[in-house]
């Protein structure tokens, strides 16, 4: 008998035999959702931590970004050069922003996922497949992202709003703050810190899921 | 599923670690050959590539030639899917760390492999409080794993092994961190599963009492298999194996 043969012969297959269809490894969302937020629940400091990363980053982003968004041309052209020079100073603000956002939650977002690379591994051995650990991370990342991102937005669009408050006065200060202005914001922010959380945290675990299990348990942090 | 008289074969099995420039040859062409409901152990000192056997009959690791067989199937012609299948079901792995997850208690630690299994919750919940009754944790379900010794850690962790019924059980030094009375209390365990359950066990040790209750002795060293031995050709070398212990 020749080697291969055993292995091409489906019916005596362990895995390619007659019920191979109601023999998949499974996870439904409602439980990958569960043991996600369990993870982030028992986590909690750590959870924290990395929140807090994405929270402060996004914060940054938002005030920068309301401040540049309520700048106007002013309606005397002698104060113009005065305004270009200002409006340039906060896009180069902006900027910054992101790319402080871009930095702060990529890195604490690989360090919380790399630090896990044993788990990973462990549950690969248990028979996971690798759309399953990148699904629970992903659910992590987006509760994570939106969640921090939220409180970002909230203490970035109160801190400018203050800021206003304190140095031009009550009124001026919501001069042209909009519900449209306030809600770009709203979207920004959310969209802005989600993503750049999905992003980060998926790279590292979807590179976890693929290594065979052995590698991913040999992985010290 | 065809019972063929071998669970585990491997042929010429060859994996290859590079370390900088130097090459090495962790297994040099390994051929064993396992029978269902046996009791062996792969014994060998420290870097004798047990454990990447180990880790290559598990599918683990890929090795980079030969093959390894499981009820005669070629683990190399699995995709990942069914390679998942395959851990999930049909092997049940227990390490030297125990590698439980830290976050969960000890019954979610044994009910996960049932949730991979598509098993109903509340099945799973009952099979897992079950296998801790059998390894005695029955009075521990909520625990953490830092809340537990190092025995009871390894405890659930062989209950873990068991949650989907496994054929092969695999493990990897599971004695290593544990204190010897300890490690003696694991060792019956493995062994009475083996005989009430006919589970075949594979472990890979350094520990010489493990050889007591092995069926065979699979001797690695250097990447080789240097000898094979019955039970019954060992006991008569115990005495003289005892002295060597330190040595491994």
């Amino acid at each position: 008998m020749s080697e291969q043969s055993p292995a091409t012969n489906g019916a005596n297959h362990p895995v390619r035999g007659p019920n191979a269809r109601n023999k998949q490894i499974s996870l439904p969302w409602s439980k990958a959702i569960r043991i996600a937020m369990n993870s982030l629940k028992i986590r909690f400091w750590r959870s924290m931590v990395t929140g807090a990363g994405i929270f402060l980053g996004i914060a940054f982003f938002c005030y920068s970004g309301t401040s540049y968004l309520l700048q106007h041309p002013p309606a005397d052209p002698a104060l113009m050069a005065d305004y270009v020079h200002d409006h340039n100073r906060e896009l180069w603000l902006v900027t910054i922003a992101l790319l402080v956002c871009t930095v702060g939650i990529m890195n604490s977002m690989l360090m919380s996922v790399s630090e896990r690379f044993r788990e990973i591994g462990t549950m690969k051995c248990l028979g996971a497949l690798n759309t399953l650990i990148v699904r629970l991370f992903l659910i992590e990342a987006i509760f994570m992202g939106v969640v921090a991102s939220f409180g970002g937005w909230v203490l970035g669009f109160l801190g400018i709003m203050l800021t206003r408050v304190v140095t031009l006065g009550w009124n001026p200060a919501f001069h042209d703050v909009t519900g449209k202005l306030v809600a770009t914001l709203f979207f920004g922010c959310i969209l802005t810190g989600a993503l750049l959380t999905l992003i980060a945290a998926l790279l590292p675990a979807m590179r976890a899921a693929q290594m065979p299990p052995a590698a991913a348990l040999r992985s010290e942090v | 599923m065809a019972a063929t008289e071998y669970i585990v074969r491997t042929k010429d099995v060859v994996k290859v670690f590079t370390l900088g420039d130097e090459k090495l040859r962790a297994l040099d062409g390994v051929s064993v050959d396992i029978k269902r409901g046996e009791y062996v152990s792969i014994m060998g000192p420290s870097g004798s590539g047990k454990s990447t056997l180990f880790n290559a009959i598990g599918g683990l690791d890929k090795p980079d030639s030969g093959s390894v067989f499981i009820n005669d199937v070629d683990m190399a012609q699995l995709d990942a899917s069914e390679l998942a299948y395959l851990r999930c079901h049909t092997i049940g792995y227990i390490f030297q760390t125990f590698n439980l997850i830290t976050v969960m208690t000890a019954l979610e630690n044994v009910t996960l492999p049932t949730i991979f299994a598509g098993t109903p919750t509340d099945e799973g919940v009952l099979r897992g409080m079950e296998l801790l009754k059998m390894v005695s944790l029955d009075h521990r379900l909520h625990h953490k794993p830092s809340q537990l010794s190092g025995g009871q850690q390894q405890r659930v962790a062989i209950a873990r092994s068991l949650a989907n019924s496994p054929s092969i059980i695999l493990a990897d030094e599971p004695t290593g961190n544990l204190d010897s009375k300890t490690g003696e209390e694991i060792i019956s365990l493995l062994r009475r599963l083996n005989k009430e359950q006919g589970v075949t066990i594979i472990t890979a040790t350094h520990d010489y009492k493990m050889v007591d209750v092995s069926d065979r002795v699979i001797w690695i060293k250097d990447g080789k298999v240097e000898k094979i031995q019955n039970r019954e050709d060992i006991d008569l070398d115990l005495g003289s194996m005892g002295g060597e212990h330190d040595h491994s």
